[in-house]
């Protein structure tokens, strides 16, 4: 018989940043321990042992809601510079590009939500310090981190057909070679390291999520290493209670943080609020590039860690940002 | 009975009746927001809301300030993820999409990404966010934007969200569902449809004071004018009312 060929209509104008490499993953997961161990480490532990420069890393969900912001101020203090990144993201892409931690970007939107552009973004972007800037929409992204997260190496999705984010992106469009519509094409997306906050986990990375879980389930699995910092570290007793809870299981992860209040200034699902004076703050001063390094200095890097970072934010402010039962 | 409101505020009512009882709708970040909360508190309860991070059904008792924030599914009836959400407006679930954008051409394609060229911007802007799927995805989308040349223009810089591309016929021949689009722009203006044979935008109501004269001059783009242009009724007393002290009394909007 002779063999037919799938149409390619379309391909996007970049190449790929993340080359997809599912057997290269598969042998990778192989090699993570099935058995339970404990992967409790410092913030500090944990990001050097598991992010390289260079390496392509993503966070989940966003600057001001469950953000991993503990690692992000992490990942700063430890100086990372050619980072690659993907972004769907608040204050926490703006505050790594304030950093200069990253010089390539899979885009989908980087803003400041109702506070409007991103200065340091924009700054790094248009002065050329980015390098590499490929557009996505959200859903092109989730999908992505989907795609690997199956183990499979793209996915057709019907949205980004007939504009210049699809002409701008790494995707393609192809013939439906069932019913021949047109499809878009988009890659799998397999991190690196992935960064997620939770409202709790177990020492072995089981890890429950309150509230919306975005993109949490699929780039979990989409990723070579996971940290999770976690709001509360359970008994794996109580994970057991509830395991229809548990939306990501132990093995995809590789380093559990203890992160009372990680998410701060952002919000935390059933907790507390987002600190809106800590973050308007910030967005007052990020069009100010000695501003923010000032900002950055007193918040980041002249903190030791995480535990350091509460106790500067105190104890007064968080007691007003806590959920009341 | 007149009173004083915001041109915000007029916007805010004019996307609000927009939106109706029993109907899902994507809402984004902004406008969209309080005209979400203001339908459901004067004319429709049951509109259930869809934020792109996974909250569907919200009763939005208090303003939400990202579309994942805990207000998004306060009260809801479901609290999921962005690809569930996503893959039921690409099935067809979702009914109407609000967005906005800073350039917007008389098909109204939208540009969210970039003003001057892609690889050397002029001015970075946010990027398309669920904008494109929104867009893509949604049976009909309204978009919420001010009203001048600058936005209205003749060629957006770049197409970030689709709306009918290049006129007649182009969506479906790129692949994006069929039957789906552009429905309203809601400006400081007044409110445009698309003409149904030529899918150009068409100016169908002018605001209060506004003359259609002030909306083409206004557009950057050659506007249709529907043959009966009727005039937008201000906020009523009873909107106004809740808007300011119901579905924003913290200020943080108006």
């Amino acid at each position: 018989m002779e063999k037919e060929h799938i149409k390619i209509l379309q391909t996007g104008h970049y190449e790929l940043m993340q080359k997809i490499d599912l057997k290269a993953f598969r042998e990778h997961n192989r090699q993570k321990p099935k058995g339970l161990v404990d992967k409790l480490m410092t913030e500090h532990d944990a990001v050097k042992k598991y992010i390289n420069d260079g390496d392509y890393i993503a966070t989940e969900l966003y600057g001001t809601v469950r953000c991993p912001m503990s690692l992000v101020r992490e990942v700063i203090r430890q100086g990372y510079k050619n980072l690659r990144m993907a972004g769907q993201g608040v204050l926490e892409m703006d505050m790594l590009a304030a950093a200069r931690c990253f010089t390539q970007l899979d885009w989908t939107y980087i803003g400041l939500e109702v506070y409007g552009v991103s200065q340091n973004l924009r700054r790094a972007v248009e002065s050329g310090h980015v390098t590499k800037v490929v557009e996505w929409s959200n859903a092109a992204i989730a999908w992505r981190f989907k795609a690997a997260a199956m183990g499979i190496p793209f996915l057709p999705i019907s949205a980004m057909l007939g504009t210049d984010t699809m002409k701008y992106s790494s995707a393609k469009v192809i013939e439906c070679p069932f019913t021949g519509q047109s499809l878009c094409v988009v890659p799998a997306l397999v991190l690196d390291c992935g960064l997620i906050h939770v409202n709790r986990a177990d020492k072995y990375g089981n890890c429950q999520i309150d509230g919306v879980s975005g993109f949490a389930m699929e780039m979990a699995r989409a990723s070579k290493n996971l940290i999770i910092s976690a709001e509360e570290i359970v008994d794996t007793e109580e994970i057991r209670a509830h395991p229809d809870r548990t939306i990501i299981p132990y093995y995809v992860v590789d380093a559990v943080v203890h992160a009372p209040y990680g998410s701060h200034p952002g919000e935390m699902s059933g907790m507390y609020e987002r600190d809106e004076e800590h973050i308007k703050n910030y967005f007052g001063i990020s069009g100010d590039e000695e501003k923010v390094k000032n900002y950055l200095n007193e918040w980041v890097y002249r903190i030791d860690n995480h535990e350091d970072y509460v106790k500067q934010v105190g104890e007064a402010r968080l007691n007003q940002l806590r959920l009341k039962a | 009975m007149t009173t004083d409101y915001k041109p915000n505020e007029l916007l805010i009512c004019l996307a609000s009746r927009l939106m109706q009882d029993n109907t899902t709708a994507f809402i984004g970040t902004g406008i969209p927001m309080l005209a979400a909360s203001l339908a459901q508190k004067v004319h429709a309860p049951n509109l259930i809301t869809i934020f792109e991070f996974g909250g569907t059904g919200a009763i939005l008792e208090k303003l939400p300030l990202a579309v994942g924030d805990m207000r998004t599914y306060n009260r809801a009836l479901h609290a999921g993820g962005i690809c569930d959400i996503m893959e039921s407006a690409q099935r067809g679930f979702v009914e109407y999409g609000f967005l906005g954008g800073a350039q917007i051409d008389c098909y109204g394609n939208l540009n969210s990404t970039v003003i001057g060229n892609q690889e050397k911007p002029k001015v970075r802007l946010p990027g398309s966010g669920g904008g494109n799927d929104v867009g893509s995805l949604c049976w009909r989308t309204i978009m919420i934007m001010p009203h001048d040349t600058k936005r209205f223009v003749e060629n957006v810089d770049f197409i970030t969200t689709p709306g009918f591309l290049t006129g007649p016929g182009s969506r479906e021949e790129a692949g994006l569902p069929d039957n789906t689009g552009p429905y309203r722009v809601v400006t400081s203006l007044g409110v445009m449809d698309f003409e149904e044979k030529s899918k150009r935008m068409r100016l169908i109501s002018v605001n209060p004071g506004v003359t259609v004269d002030d909306v083409i001059k206004n557009t950057g783009f050659e506007l249709l004018v529907a043959d009966n242009v009727t005039e937008n009724d201000p906020p009523s007393a009873k909107e106004l009312r809740i808007l300011r002290e119901e579905v924003d009394k913290d200020k943080l909007y108006i």
